[in-house]
């Protein structure tokens, strides 16, 4: 349904920009406000979106990118490059910068806004060389005492030879480990999809939080439609069990706030969506600025050690 | 001293230790350090069980010899061939698939085995279908409670925490129970001061818990760091299968990292890499081999081999004095 929505949206926009050219023909202005008002009624329709539709929403090309956030939210950017053991993996994009004039340490999957950025950033699927980037700069942030912030937005960690070969497994599982146990405050934003290990081997944060039309799961609904049912057609029907959605992950305590977005998804309106992060970060960033590190570091490690005690509890007594 | 050094010295074996030749006094002072390696106190009791590892053995209705074919090479074997030579065929030296079980009663010192005490209900976090059913259907038939069965034990008279993955149980897949159970055994090793000493064998994390079974990578992993922070040994065997979020977790983190002949090794199974890149797969590929010479294994170790080459690790790693 949203497909059909947001493409009927996108013609309108689009004639609104050519009638827009002429000036002073009252029926052009007639029909801009007549297109106008179409627009509204159909981004009203948004309002109840299905799990696949915020999956397609999550998917947008038309969404902000890493970039674009880091643009909107910090000053002073300067962009690190390389894991300094083999290669520079533009799948992972971040680097230095001030936030409200406090140095901070950026980064996110990068994905392209069209098939030649795409074909660059490897759709934002990162290589271990990507992984091993991204430990790199979070290991110096913790050096020098900065909090991290990272943007999730990737298919996957990418399956690939080479990916294989350079042990792919092996950097998802460092990153892991050493995040858990950083001493500096953490907090990760969902953005868009964020499947798999590839997603959270940059999200293991004390604090984290996703758009309301970001999607997290254990992997695409593709593949566990493919892995489970031996069929990739039926993925949103997947879409429907994963329980993927900002709202169901809220109730497991998998996320710790949702980041509302206008109707029809963030690129209707990207500055609103960038003022409520900004708004986010500086209360997460005063929270955690009382923290000792060491206190820091046992906050993220409970965080996830404890995620699902509730269900297990509530398990339990169900038995008893 | 001297019950104490006849102690380990039945059980260790004096030759396979390297220890011939030395005097009866450097002995006695080498049985001691064997004996305060693991310290024993009620608190420690009280995270272990006794219990009898069982197999499940399944008889033929009309008494015959049970035939089992390797994997590999086709050949029948008689079942007890195959399981006194821990299912590795006689014929090819295929590494099959083994129980759980069978592995852990292959490694630990015969009546040193105590189960950890971890109960994790049954949870259905994405009300999948038919999922408690296919569950309850594969404890009885495995007699696991769920794809890893842990415990502390000795090898060689060396305590050690012991984690067994059982491809058996839902290809081994990481779930809530999985995940909770691994984490805890390394806070109870960490605690007690024990080495972990873990064989993996996996399909990665169990798609029916959904993201929940996802978040047990991290929780895991954080587990390791913590238990690595404090100076503990994790010594990893990666058996076949052991991949996706196991192997991008808790598999890879080991301070020594062992593999078996022949297994499948990786993050992404090889059915999809074919598809993602188009082209067919080298010969070998993400085998156990082909990790060892691309640098992420220590040492491929033959099944019959693994019980004195972890022994030796312990060994190895004994006197090191454990700083908190």
């Amino acid at each position: 349904m949203i497909r059909e929505i947001d493409e009927r949206i996108r013609e309108i926009e689009e004639e609104i920009e050519a009638l827009s050219m002429k000036t002073d023909d009252y029926a052009a202005d007639v029909r801009i406000k007549e297109l106008k008002s179409e627009k509204k009624k159909l981004l009203h329709q948004c309002e109840n979106l299905t799990p696949a539709d915020k999956v397609y929403l999550a998917r947008h090309k038309n969404r902000p990118k890493v970039d674009d956030y880091i643009n909107a939210l910090f000053d002073e950017f300067f962009v690190q490059r390389g894991d300094f053991l083999s290669k520079e993996d533009k799948s992972i994009y971040g680097g230095i910068a001030l936030f409200h004039g406090i140095p901070v340490t950026v980064l996110g999957h990068r994905k392209g806004r069209n098939i030649n950025e795409n074909m660059e950033y490897n759709f934002g699927m990162p290589e271990p060389e990507g992984y091993r980037k991204a430990l790199r700069m979070m290991k110096q942030a913790e050096k020098f005492g900065r909090p991290i912030i990272t943007f999730i937005d990737t298919p996957g960690a990418y399956p690939g030879l080479e990916a294989e070969e350079h042990g792919q497994a092996n950097a998802i599982a460092k990153n892991l480990a050493e995040m858990s146990s950083l001493k500096v405050p953490i907090i990760a934003i969902v953005t868009g999809e964020g499947s798999s290990g590839g997603a959270l081997a940059i999200g293991v944060a004390n604090s984290v939080y996703m758009l309301e039309n970001a999607v997290y799961s254990v992997l695409s609904p593709e593949g566990f439609a493919s892995i489970l049912w031996k069929d990739s057609n039926r993925s949103s029907e997947a879409c429907e069990l994963m329980k993927l959605t900002a709202q169901d992950l809220k109730q497991y305590h998998v996320i710790d706030g949702i980041i509302k977005e206008p109707l029809g998804g963030v690129h209707q309106n990207p500055n609103k969506v960038y003022r409520e992060i900004d708004t986010i970060l500086v209360q997460e960033l005063a929270k955690y600025k009382k923290m000792m590190p060491d206190a820091l570091a046992k906050n993220r490690y409970d965080k996830f050690r404890y995620m699902d005690a509730g269900i297990i509890e509530a398990a339990k007594k169900e038995n008893a | 001293m001297y019950a104490c050094f006849f102690y380990s010295y039945r059980r260790i074996g004096v030759r396979e230790m390297g220890l011939l030749g030395k005097t009866k006094a450097e002995l006695a002072k080498y049985a001691t350090v064997l004996k305060h390696s693991g310290k024993e106190t009620s608190e420690f009791t009280d995270d272990f069980e006794p219990v009898v590892i069982k197999e499940r053995t399944e008889k033929q209705e009309d008494g015959s010899v049970q035939m089992i074919t390797c994997t590999s090479c086709k050949a029948e074997i008689p079942s007890g061939i195959m399981k006194k030579n821990l299912c590795v065929c006689p014929e090819c030296g295929a590494h099959n698939k083994i129980s759980a079980a069978r592995r852990m009663r292959s490694m630990v010192d015969p009546g040193t085995f105590r189960k950890l005490k971890c109960k994790v209900p049954f949870v259905n976090p994405l009300d999948y279908p038919d999922y408690e059913e296919k569950i309850l259907k594969l404890q009885e038939k495995t007699g696991l409670e769920e794809g890893v069965l842990i415990g502390v034990g000795e090898i060689y008279g060396q305590k050690a925490m012991i984690a067994v993955m059982g491809s058996e149980f839902l290809m081994g897949s990481m779930g809530i129970a999985v995940g909770e159970k691994v984490t805890h055994a390394f806070e109870v090793a960490d605690k007690n001061r024990l080495p972990v000493v873990m064989f993996t064998a996996s399909g990665g994390a169990r798609m029916q818990e959904g993201i929940l079974s996802l978040m047990q990578m991290a929780k895991t992993s954080a587990a390791v760091q913590r238990f690595s922070e404090h100076g503990g040994l994790y010594i990893v065997c990666l058996t076949h299968p052991t991949t996706g979020g196991v192997s991008a977790s808790f598999a890879t983190l080991g301070d020594i990292t062992l593999a078996e002949p022949g297994a499948l090794i990786g993050f992404a199974g090889p059915r999809v890499i074919e598809q993602t890149i188009g082209q067919k797969l080298p010969e070998g590929f993400q085998s156990a081999e082909y990790l060892e010479s691309h640098g992420f294994v220590d040492q491929i170790v033959p099944r019959s081999e693994m019980r004195k080459v972890v022994g030796q690790l312990l060994k190895l790693h004994e006197r090191k004095r454990w700083s908190l």
